[in-house]
């Protein structure tokens, strides 16, 4: 009964047995080979799987960087970081989301824009990934999310930090303000990119923009472990961020606040400037506007409103704006004329209203003429024909020397501010260069009186004005404190040795060439910027006569008291060409249309007798600089003198405030 | 002979009992014990659905193993085409009227258990060679009636079986029923023979293919090719198993699996988890073991007088050898990715099944080693 006969039966199970046997030898190489594998990937190239495996399970998550604050010269912050209310969702850690979103948009009043914002926003993020529905959420809808709180189970009230301007318009212009990076600003600014994080806010304008490397800060960095969806699953490491260095200005809120508040509802600019230190006390530009409106993206009714503004609010009048001088450039002219020897300070003319040159009638302000004036009365009264006669003496060549000097038509920061403008102080060789014509005679006249191309900014005026009062001396202007910055003594003690340098040195008379040669040099820094003090003294006093003499155009915006006493030059600045019919009817200013109306400047220092600020006003539009701007000046002179003690008591031990 | 057949008749149960494989047993029991140490761990350390029915299917069919190895050999024997046609029958089922489930049709549902016949006949087609080359006599084994019937008896389950389609399983049935036939003295050269027809005609047959299995060939060769698509599972198996290094991540911490970067941990990447956690150690021993196993099987067959036993115990062995090779030579970058568990180690009740039923004829073998059967 055994199958086959014991012989095949043999042989059957023989030949299985070698083909098993055989079998079992392949099976130990493979074998061999799987752990060869193993081997090779366990032992072998351990390292390039282990980074392989932390590549996949680790991520980083960027911080966005706290922004270094600003302060002003008291340490008040005038630019900082405000704690705000958010209310974030994880859709993912909520059961019904549709219902949710829908209560809170109640609660909170959304309207229909806003909610579909958050909804598109919703669908294009991952369900793990935080919904923040409010970025700024105000404390009433704070309050009332927390009261209901217990029925919105996966909504997190939570605290964040945004940029804030306490003092709103205030500083618009000098600071400008933040908003959030662009593409452009990425592609700009290596930092940025280097820190980028959604919803980061960078500067767009301003020193906001100019300094953005140094108050941008450090981002902090959470590690965390993430699953193959890339949900996070437990934090590894957590490195705290930087926040970026905090910039302590110039500035003076209270006189800063006392300049917006007496451009208000006009367009115009104010700079106050100490007029050795070069610290820009305040710099105002008017209309102004509320920087807090860019922080989450300014609304189209906002955004509109400023925009369609006619006095145009977006223009940093102080350093952007040009206009021509008109009449606050003759001290310059003055002191151009005698510095060359032009002129004696006895030099006469005869004014009658009006004086033909070239065959053309050139008029004075003053219709009926100021009688024969000399240089003294010329500056007091302002009067044109005198600085007809002088400038045609004087050539414009001659006069764009000594105002380049002193600082006009060039950048008064060195590259703070991007959109600075140069300003223009012609020549001849100037306008054969650019307008490819030559130069007319008769323009050197009406450029004498600061009208035809002549444009200036009004912080230009301002550091002209400082340059003159103190004594003629080259100064630095700044809006940021330094820790290296010299004190009001060594300026002075450094301006002195300059002077003593300047007279004992041998050529005397030649130095006028000597200094324009090095001008915008670091070495030329508080030296003096005159040939004869005693042109400065001359010009000096004839703007005091100007404002404290009767007659002279500002006499009644005098201060009498000798602690505020100031001495100026107004200045009106025609924006179009009067004809002589329109000369004839004299309108009264209301009945001008606002284009074209005069500009009034004024330009200042003061206290007279150991002069400390200077300061110039422009108004746009404003009618005449003896009746617009003049008045300005005097009500400001009064805060920006009381200020003087608190200033001093800081730069005393103030040594806590240096950042 | 005549002493030994009677012997083997009238044994008792605790002869029977002694004559069990003791250290097969308890390889088997290690095994099913870091089987469900890893299904725990794919589950992030806690004992959740998975975990809980691989242990329980474990602990059943391995129960069931025990009781069916003391069924006599001869009945194993009797129904050896029985089965074979019974599974092929429930292969018929399931590609009419099968549970759809991914893609494809292969399960059956049995109202308490949906049973996969493709797994089943993994074990079936052994023993229906088993029995058929049991009564086929040595000089016969060559002749062209029986070349063509063990043929059509392996051509029929592979095509039901590609047709569901599981390309990985029927590769596997094709290569353990080959071997079976190898073992049984099928002369080497129809091996080599229908080796190169099989060469010649591989373009055609992968025109015949799928394009996502196609796909899988291509990503085989070059995973970079497409490294979150088709080509992922292959680069986060490697990476998972590079970074265990020697000695491993440790328990429940293989990163890989538990933040969910490896696919299919619980079925055919187990090993993968494994190899992450335990290492070049870990992963060693258990290839050890899986080697113990398939000698002590082939053992058994070793001294087995019945033919039937015996080919079955070698065929079994091979095929578990090549369960095993196939699985982690995928997981380890060595072959293309199909679908193919490894034995016992990954998650399923079929496998498992399938599996247990295999041990149960090779210790049935074991106590009846003496027997003949007629």
């Amino acid at each position: 009964m055994i199958s086959g006969g014991s012989d095949t039966s043999y042989r059957k199970h023989s030949v299985v047995g070698r083909r098993m046997f055989i079998l079992s030898a392949a099976k130990l190489v493979v074998f061999g080979g799987i752990i060869a594998q193993l081997f090779s990937l366990q032992i072998n190239q351990n390292k390039k799987y282990l980074t392989l495996s932390d590549k996949n399970r680790l991520r980083e998550w960027k911080l966005p960087p706290i922004r270094g604050d600003f302060q002003d010269f008291f340490g008040n912050t005038i630019a900082g970081n405000l704690k705000v209310y958010q209310l974030h969702i994880i859709p993912e850690q909520v059961e019904n989301f549709n219902s949710l979103i829908i209560r809170v948009k109640d609660i909170l009043e959304l309207d229909q824009k806003t909610f579909n914002k958050i909804i598109k926003k919703k669908n294009s993020q991952k369900p793990w990934e935080t919904l923040i529905v409010s970025e700024n959420l105000s404390w009433d809808q704070f309050v009332k999310i927390n009261f209901y709180l217990h029925e919105l189970s996966g909504v997190k009230p939570v605290l964040s930090v945004a940029r804030s301007y306490p003092y709103n318009e205030n500083y618009t212009h000098l600071l400008g303000y933040v908003a959030q990076a662009s593409q452009n600003d990425l592609i700009n600014n290596n930092e940025i990119k280097k820190r980028h994080v959604p919803g980061l806010r960078v500067g767009k304008i301003g020193l906001e923009r100019s300094l953005e490397n140094d108050l941008i800060g450090m981002n902090g960095v959470q590690r965390y472990e993430v699953n193959a969806y890339g949900k996070r699953i437990n934090q590894i490491d957590h490195i705290e961020g930087q926040k970026g260095k905090s910039i302590r200005l110039t500035v003076d809120t209270k006189i800063q606040q006392k300049c917006n508040e007496l451009l208000k509802d006009r367009a115009g600019s104010i700079s106050v400037m100490d007029i050795y230190t070069g610290d820009i006390l305040a710099m105002h530009s008017s209309p102004s506007f509320d920087p807090n409106l860019f922080l989450y993206g300014i609304s189209y009714q906002d955004w509109e409103n400023i925009r369609n503004n006619p006095k145009k609010p977006l223009i940093n009048r102080s350093i952007t704006g040009l206009y021509p001088p008109g009449s606050t450039i003759k001290p310059i002219v003055a002191l151009s004329a005698l510095e060359n020897n032009v002129i004696s300070p006895n030099f006469k003319v005869n004014c009658s209203g009006k004086i033909e040159m070239y065959g053309q009638i050139y008029n004075c302000w003053k219709k009926k003429g100021h009688g024969v004036v000399n240089l003294r009365d010329a500056l007091k009264v302002s009067c044109d024909t005198f600085f007809y006669e002088m400038s045609r003496r004087l050539g414009v060549d001659r006069l764009n020397k000594t105002a380049k000097k002193f600082g006009l038509g060039n950048k008064v920061f060195n590259n703070i501010f991007n959109e600075e403008k140069n300003g223009l102080v012609p020549s001849t060789e100037w306008k054969k260069n650019a307008l490819g014509r030559g130069w007319v005679l008769g323009e050197t006249l009406i450029t004498g009186i600061g009208q035809g191309y002549i444009q200036t900014t009004p912080l230009q005026l301002c550091l002209m004005t400082a340059q003159l009062a103190n004594g003629g001396f080259r100064i630095n202007p700044k809006v940021i404190v330094n820790k290296e910055d010299l004190t009001f003594e060594e300026i002075k003690s450094k301006m002195s040795k300059n002077l003593e340098k300047k007279i004992q040195g041998p050529e005397f008379d030649d130095a006028l060439v000597d200094l324009k040669a090095s001008s915008g040099q670091e070495d030329s820094l508080y030296s003096p910027l005159f040939r004869n003090k005693e042109n400065i003294k001359f010009v000096l006093e004839a703007m005091f006569a100007s404002t404290n003499e009767f007659g002279g155009t500002s006499y009644s915006s005098r201060i009498e008291d000798k602690k505020y006493q100031f001495a100026g030059k107004t200045g009106t600045s025609q924006v179009k060409r009067i004809t002589e019919a329109q000369r004839e009817l004299d309108l009264d200013i209301a009945q001008i249309p606002y284009e074209d109306r005069d500009h009034a400047l004024y330009i200042a220092f003061g206290p007279y007798k150991n002069p400390r600020y200077a300061m110039s006003v422009f108004i746009e539009h404003g009618g005449s600089g003896g009746s617009t701007a003049a008045p300005i000046a005097k009500k400001l002179f009064k805060v920006v003198i009381d200020r003087h003690d608190e200033r001093e008591k800081i730069k005393q031990n103030g040594s806590n405030l240096e950042i | 002979m005549f002493q030994e057949t009677a012997l083997s008749g009238q044994s008792t149960f605790f002869q029977k009992l002694r004559s069990l494989d003791y250290i097969l047993l308890f390889c088997l029991l290690i095994l099913g014990l870091v089987s469900s140490l890893s299904m725990y761990s794919t589950e992030g350390g806690s004992v959740l659905y998975h975990t809980k029915s691989h242990i329980i299917r474990f602990i059943v069919f391995f129960s069931m193993m025990l009781i069916f190895s003391f069924v006599n050999l001869k009945l194993w024997h009797s129904i050896g085409y029985i089965f074979y046609f019974v599974v092929l029958c429930l292969l018929i089922w399931a590609s009419l009227y099968g549970v759809k489930a991914s893609g494809s049709q292969r399960w059956v549902d049995l109202y308490f258990i949906n049973l996969q016949p493709s797994e089943l006949m993994k074990v079936a087609i052994i023993m229906c060679f088993a029995k058929f080359y049991h009564r086929t006599q040595i000089h016969l084994v060559n002749n062209f009636k029986n070349l063509i019937v063990p043929i059509v008896i392996l051509i029929l389950p592979i095509l039901l079986v590609v047709s569901q389609p599981d390309l990985g399983t029927s590769i596997l049935i094709g290569i353990s029923g080959l071997v079976v036939l190898w073992l049984s003295g099928v002369n080497a050269k129809y091996f080599i023979y229908s080796s190169l027809v099989l060469l010649i005609s591989l373009p055609f047959v992968i025109s015949f293919l799928k394009p996502y299995q196609k796909l899988r060939i291509l990503t085989f060769f070059n995973p970079d090719r497409d490294p979150l698509g088709s080509g992922y599972q292959i680069i986060q198996s490697k990476i998972a198993v590079g970074s265990g290094g020697l000695s491993g991540k440790g328990f429940l911490k293989g990163t890989q699996s538990y933040l969910d970067f490896l696919p299919e941990k619980h079925t055919d990447f187990i090993f993968t988890l494994f190899s992450e956690e335990q290492g070049f150690i870990g992963s060693v021993l258990l290839l050890l073991l899986y080697a113990i196993i398939i000698y002590r099987t082939a053992k058994i067959g070793t001294s087995a007088r019945s033919f039937f036993g015996k080919l079955f115990c070698y065929g079994y062995a091979s095929s578990i050898f090549v369960y095993v090779t196939v699985n982690m030579s995928m997981v380890l970058g060595l072959l293309p990715i199909v679908g193919s568990p490894l034995p016992i180690m990954s998650y399923g009740g079929s496998s498992m099944l399938a599996t247990m039923i295999g041990f149960s004829v090779v210790m049935s073998t074991k106590i009846y080693q003496k027997q003949i059967i007629a």
